[in-house]
C-alpha cells in the first residue's frame, strides 16, 4: 500500500520502495523440483523473494493437428488463485491470467527448446500434449518471471509415464524418459518508471509503471519472444536499453534453475 | 475461592480453563462458562487482579470508537467518502464530518479527497452492525500528502508507540521523521530523504518482529544507534 506517486517520486530520487537498486532482483531466488511428484510428471516451485509461484506438467496423447500431423503440441494455462492477491477473484479467466500463460506459452514454444517433431509418436496419428499449469501461491510482483522459470523447471524436471498397450497411459508408473527439452529458456521483465528502467518489481511498481517488456532468452542469449505492456509508449532507443539489461538479468536468473 | 490454573504470561489456546471460581471475571479473549474462565483466542495471558485477559499473538483490526486510523478513501459518492481502513467494510465519512469549509451545492467531493488519497481520521461512531463512520473534526486530522505507509499487524501497535509515546519518540528523534500510527495498524512516515523513511520503516518492523520481548526499547535504540554510525550507504 503505497500514496499517490510514491513509486515515481522514489524513482526520481534512484530509489525504489524496498531499498533496491533499479538492476536487482529480489532474494532469495530457489527453484524447488518434483514438489508435486503423485500427482504430476514434472513439477517446481520457484520463489523470488516473497512470490511464489509452482507450476506442474502432465501429458496427454490425442491426435495431432491437422495442419502439424508430424509434431506434439503444448498448453500452458495460468490460474490467478484469489488464494494469492487480494486482487484475484475466482471466475473464468481475467486478462491478466490470459497474458501470463500466453507470454510463458510463447516463451517455451518460439525458443524450440521443446522439440515438438520428437512429441510425435505416430504420424497423423498419437502425438504427446505437453499440459503446463501454472499456479501462483503469492503473487507479490513479478509473476512473469517466475511463472517463466517455473514453467521451464517443471519441463525439465518432467519423465514420461509409461504407456501400455492400446496407447494407454499409466500415469502411477513414470519411465525414465524426460522430455525432449533441449535448453532453459529464461524470460527477463523491465519496467519503465519515469526515465527509469528497473526489474523484478514488487506489485505497487506494477502498478505504477509506465510501460513493461517481458523479453525470453535462449541459451545463447538471443531473444526468442517479447511482450509489451502497459499504458505508454516506448522509444527504440528505450527498448534496446530495455533488452539489454533484461539479457544481463536473464543470464543471472539462468543460474537459479 | 477461586483457583487460577495460569501464570501472568503463558501462552494459552482457546478452550484453556483460565481459572475456576467467581472471584475472577474473564476480560478480552476469555469468557465465563458456569464457574469457569475460559481463553477464546490464542494470545498470552495477563492477570489484572480480579480480571483474567488473553492479548492475542495476531489479529485483524477491529474498529473502536474514538480511534485514530489512516484510511485510504476507496470511493467517493455524492456525499459520502468510502474509507479503507483496513477491516472487512469501507468506513464512510459524511461530507459534513469530511471538512469544515463550506461546500456549494453539487460541489465536486474528490476535490477534497480523491481516490487513493490518505487520511488520517478518527473512528466517530461503530454501529451495532459494525458499520464504522468517520470523522476529520479534531487536533491532527488531515489528509496525507507525500511520505510512505507501512503496515503492521494491528496488535502490535501499543508497542510501536510504547510508554507515554516513548518508542515512536525515539524513532522520530533518530531518523528526523514525521511519524503518525493510526490504530489500525498503518503507520504513515514521512522524512527529508528516503533513506531516513526507510530507516524509520525498518525500526518500525523490528519491533513488530520482536514486539513481545522485553528490554524492547534498548534493542531499538541500539539498532538505530548503530545504523546511525554506519552512516548513509
Amino acid at each position: 500500500m503505497v500514496p499517490k506517486n510514491y513509486i515515481q517520486t522514489l524513482a526520481k530520487k534512484n530509489t525504489r520502495a524496498d531499498g533496491r537498486k533499479f538492476d536487482e532482483f529480489r532474494k532469495p531466488i530457489t527453484v524447488e523440483y518434483s514438489v508435486s511428484a503423485k500427482s504430476a510428471e514434472g513439477s517446481a516451485r520457484v520463489t523470488i523473494g516473497d512470490t511464489v509461484v509452482v507450476a506442474g506438467v502432465k501429458t496427454e496423447l490425442a491426435t495431432p493437428y491437422p495442419d502439424s500431423p508430424d509434431e506434439g503440441s503444448i498448453m500452458v494455462n495460468a490460474e490467478l488463485l484469489p488464494m494469492s492477491s487480494p486482487e484475484f477473484e475466482s471466475g473464468p479467466p481475467s486478462i491478466d491470467s490470459i497474458e501470463l500463460s500466453r507470454v510463458v506459452d510463447r516463451g517455451i514454444r518460439e525458443s524450440k527448446a521443446l522439440d515438438f517433431k520428437k512429441l510425435c509418436l505416430r504420424v497423423g496419428e498419437k502425438m504427446w500434449i505437453i499440459m503446463i499449469d501454472i499456479y501462483p501461491i503469492n503473487a507479490s510482483g513479478n509473476l512473469f518471471d517466475a511463472a517463466a522459470l517455473a514453467a521451464v523447471a517443471a519441463l525439465k524436471n518432467a519423465k514420461f509415464p509409461k504407456v501400455g498397450e492400446k496407447d494407454v497411459i499409466d500415469y502411477k508408473n513414470l519411465s525414465d524418459k524426460s522430455l525432449p527439452f533441449t535448453f532453459m529458456p529464461v524470460s527477463c521483465t523491465v519496467l519503465k518508471i519515469g526515465d527509469k528502467f528497473l526489474v523484478d518489481p514488487i506489485r505497487d511498481e506494477e502498478l505504477a509503471a509506465d510501460a513493461r517488456l517481458s523479453v525470453t532468452f535462449t541459451e545463447e542469449g538471443k531473444i526468442c519472444a517479447m511482450q509489451k505492456g502497459g499504458q505508454k509508449q516506448l522509444t527504440h532507443d528505450e527498448v534496446l536499453a530495455m533488452i539489454d539489461l533484461a539479457a544481463v538479468k536473464a543470464a543471472e536468473l539462468r543460474k537459479c534453475l | 475461592m477461586g483457583k487460577l490454573n495460569v501464570e501472568e504470561k503463558t501462552i494459552v489456546v482457546p478452550g484453556d480453563v483460565l481459572a475456576e471460581g467467581m472471584d475472577y471475571l474473564p476480560a478480552g479473549g476469555a469468557f465465563r462458562e458456569n464457574d469457569k474462565v475460559i481463553s477464546a483466542q490464542v494470545g498470552v495471558v495477563e492477570i489484572n487482579g480480579r480480571l483474567v485477559k488473553v492479548m492475542p499473538l495476531a489479529g485483524a483490526y477491529v474498529p473502536r470508537k474514538d480511534d485514530i486510523v489512516i484510511g485510504r478513501v476507496s470511493d467517493v459518492s455524492y456525499s459520502n467518502w468510502f474509507v479503507d481502513i483496513g477491516y472487512a467494510i469501507d468506513a464512510v465519512m459524511s461530507l459534513k464530518e469530511g471538512t469544515t469549509e463550506f461546500v456549494e451545492r453539487g460541489a465536486e467531493l474528490s476535490e477534497f479527497y480523491g481516490i487513493g488519497d490518505f487520511v488520517v481520521a478518527r473512528v466517530s461512531n461503530v454501529t451495532k452492525s459494525k458499520m464504522i463512520d468517520l470523522s476529520m473534526k479534531g487536533p491532527g486530522l488531515r489528509k496525507l500528502i507525500g511520505g510512505k505507509i507501512t503496515t503492521i499487524c494491528p496488535i502490535k501497535v501499543p508497542r510501536v508507540i510504547g510508554k507515554q509515546g516513548s518508542m515512536v519518540s525515539m524513532i522520530k528523534d533518530y531518523t528526523g521523521c514525521q511519524i503518525i500510527v493510526g490504530q489500525n495498524g498503518r503507520i504513515w512516515l514521512s522524512g527529508k530523504t528516503p533513506e531516513d523513511e526507510f530507516l524509520a520503516s525498518e525500526a518500525i518492523k523490528l519491533i513488530e518482529e520482536k514486539a513481545h520481548m522485553s528490554g524492547l526499547t534498548d534493542i531499538v535504540k541500539e539498532f538505530l544507534e548503530k545504523r546511525k554510525k554506519e552512516g548513509p550507504k
